[in-house]
């Protein structure tokens, strides 16, 4: 195996998820077919070749500094109605300090 | 012939001579989605009241005689990923279950401006990531031509409704070849077009660098004009290309006398089905006798696309679904004991196992100790995929391939494997890697009547010569007019 159970429970909390001992093992599984996979790309020698993150060439447009955008209040409501729980105009949370 | 079977061109045409109205043709694609959505669950969201009033407006301005706008009173569907201010947007995911749009995307808003109806949201793979639609946390969408086959993912609502004749024509997005594969199983035309050239603003995020917006149409002709609808710069997405638009459907006729087209040695592969690999064949032997040059290309690191894009698309995903957290939108896990224990419950609840998948994939490649190996290593090869198809392109024009190497598959049968689910998309990827725009166009029928795609790919920014080689098949053909056994 490429990744042990316990690796793919240290990603899992990196990446803020959460499985069962079944999910798990299953995760693990496929981690290795995965991973094993990919190393497909090591048969290539790519020193001298330079990484693409986008495929077109741009770069990042720049504006003043000046706002554009100010919601009316019906936008600013219709953002907090997705909220899963709010008081007046901020989101609720669970405790953070103790 | 009912009005809900209508191509946008015929509709365009009938309610400008009044023969229906914007209404009477939203009603009739209402009543076709109601008669036969079961059992095959295209749609996730009908919108059937914000339609009337949407299409009563298209009838005021068809009837004060001005020449209306080019989609006025035409019946479009959008992929649930894409935003439609106050309509449930899910993504085809729990987590957004019961999330409304606060805004339009950007394409939302540039197809009311054309006068369209918006119909509904049609189903996908959660988060767009799948090739089958069964990644959908609803009910999976069913290809209208079997319906114990996939309708091909991630767009599989998209193309299925389209061919179900449930909307005149719809939207989907393209990060591996989520509107072409959908197309060519379910017997429509679907685009991907040049990275850029569609605004991404207001479409729900899979992997920033691939994903592209993109129509799915029932001829070639409605392709061109949705395009060409959607199509254009945005200052609301950086991304997006700031280069004029050209008319698409102005230089559909002009055939493909002196085109060199290409054909990649490395796209006809052992294992494909016999069936598709004859089709796709005959369209291009077809284009040849139409005055096509037919030129023999080879694209030799084809067989590192789907290593190179599942790196890069985990990662990305990785990043953009952190947003997903349960603070300001979307699903919350109840009976939680802190911040930490409330992030990880509401993601561990609300996302589908294949999300949950790349996501730890993705943060895994891009890990301390990992990052170099895959996340750069992925990047450079596709710096190498890139560069095949740019000098491909210096011998052709255009390049023709299968959209995929089988006709659609059965529900289930490649859903406990992840990485046979993942090789479907084979001739797709490559294109998204490298930014270029790619069409699927109908080109026959296997045995069992299933639809068989061609694949059309072009230079950054050249869908125009995509389209018009289509186009010029497709005249010539009549596939488009079997309809499915529904």
């Amino acid at each position: 195996m490429r990744i042990t159970p316990d690796e793919v429970r240290q990603i899992a909390a990196l990446a803020r998820l959460s499985f069962t001992e079944a999910e798990l093992a299953e995760l693990t599984q496929h981690f290795d077919t995965i991973l094993t996979y990919v190393d497909k790309l090591d048969e290539l020698q790519t020193d001298s070749v330079e990484p693409t993150a986008h495929a077109v060439a741009v770069s990042a447009p720049l504006r003043d500094d000046v706002v554009t955008n100010t919601p009316s209040a019906a936008q600013t409501d219709a953002l907090l109605a997705n909220a899963p729980s709010r008081k007046t105009r901020f989101f609720r949370v669970p405790k953070i300090i103790e | 012939m009912s009005y809900y079977a209508l191509t946008i061109h015929q509709a365009q045409e009938k309610l400008r001579s009044r023969e229906v109205s914007a209404v009477e043709l939203s009603q009739s694609v209402l009543t076709r989605i109601q008669d036969i959505d079961q059992p095959l669950h295209s749609y996730l969201t009908v919108c059937a009241e914000e339609a009337f009033a949407q299409a009563e407006a298209a009838d005021r301005t068809l009837a004060n005689g001005a020449t209306p706008p080019p989609l006025c009173g035409i019946p479009i569907a959008l992929k649930d990923v894409i935003l439609a201010q106050g309509v449930r947007s899910t993504a085809g995911s729990k987590i957004l279950e019961h999330f409304i749009a606060p805004y339009d995307a950007t394409v939302t808003q540039r197809l009311k401006e054309a006068g369209a109806v918006i119909i509904g949201k049609v189903n996908c793979d959660e988060f767009a990531m799948g090739s089958s639609n069964e990644n959908s946390a609803f009910d999976p969408c069913r290809n209208p031509w079997d319906t114990d086959r996939v309708p091909g993912g991630s767009s599989g609502g998209s193309a299925a409704c389209v061919a179900a004749d449930q909307a005149c024509a719809a939207l989907g997005t393209d990060t591996g070849g989520s509107i072409r594969l959908p197309a060519a199983f379910c017997g429509v035309v679907g685009l991907k077009p040049t990275y850029g050239r569609v605004s991404r603003f207001g479409v729900v995020a899979y992997a920033s660098s691939l994903d592209q917006v993109g129509p799915c149409t029932k001829d070639v002709w409605d392709c061109a004009l949705l395009l060409e609808v959607i199509a254009g710069y945005d200052p609301r997405d950086s991304t997006s290309i700031n280069r004029p638009t050209p008319s698409y459907t102005a230089h559909l006729e002009r055939g493909v006398s002196g085109l060199r087209i290409g054909i990649p040695q490395e796209y006809f592969i052992d294992g494909m089905q016999p069936e598709v690999e004859t089709a796709v064949r005959d369209a291009i032997a077809h284009l040849q006798v139409l005055g096509a040059e037919i030129v023999p290309i080879s694209l030799p690191h084809t067989e590192y696309a789907i290593a190179s894009y599942y790196i890069i698309a985990m990662a990305e995903a990785s990043s953009n679904l952190a947003r997903y957290d349960g603070v300001r939108y979307g699903y919350r896990a109840a009976e939680v004991e802190d911040l930490g224990d409330l992030y990880q419950t509401t993601r561990a609840q609300g996302f589908g196992s294949e999300v949950k998948r790349r996501i730890a994939l993705g943060t895994y490649v891009l890990s301390a100790g990992y990052y170099d190996a895959y996340y750069v290593k992925a990047q450079k090869v596709r710096t190498l995929i890139r560069q095949d198809f740019l000098s491909a392109f210096e011998a052709c024009d255009i390049i023709a391939t299968p959209v995929a190497p089988t006709t659609a598959f059965r529900l289930g049968e490649k859903l406990a494997d992840p990485l046979t689910m993942y090789l479907s998309d084979i001739f797709t990827i490559a294109v998204n890697l490298a930014g270029l725009p790619g069409l699927s166009v109908p080109c026959g029928f296997d045995q069992h009547g299933l639809p068989i795609g061609l694949q059309l790919l072009g230079r950054p920014f050249d869908e125009a010569v995509l389209l018009r080689t289509g186009y010029a098949y497709e005249q010539d053909h009549d596939w488009r007019t079997r309809k499915p056994p529904l």
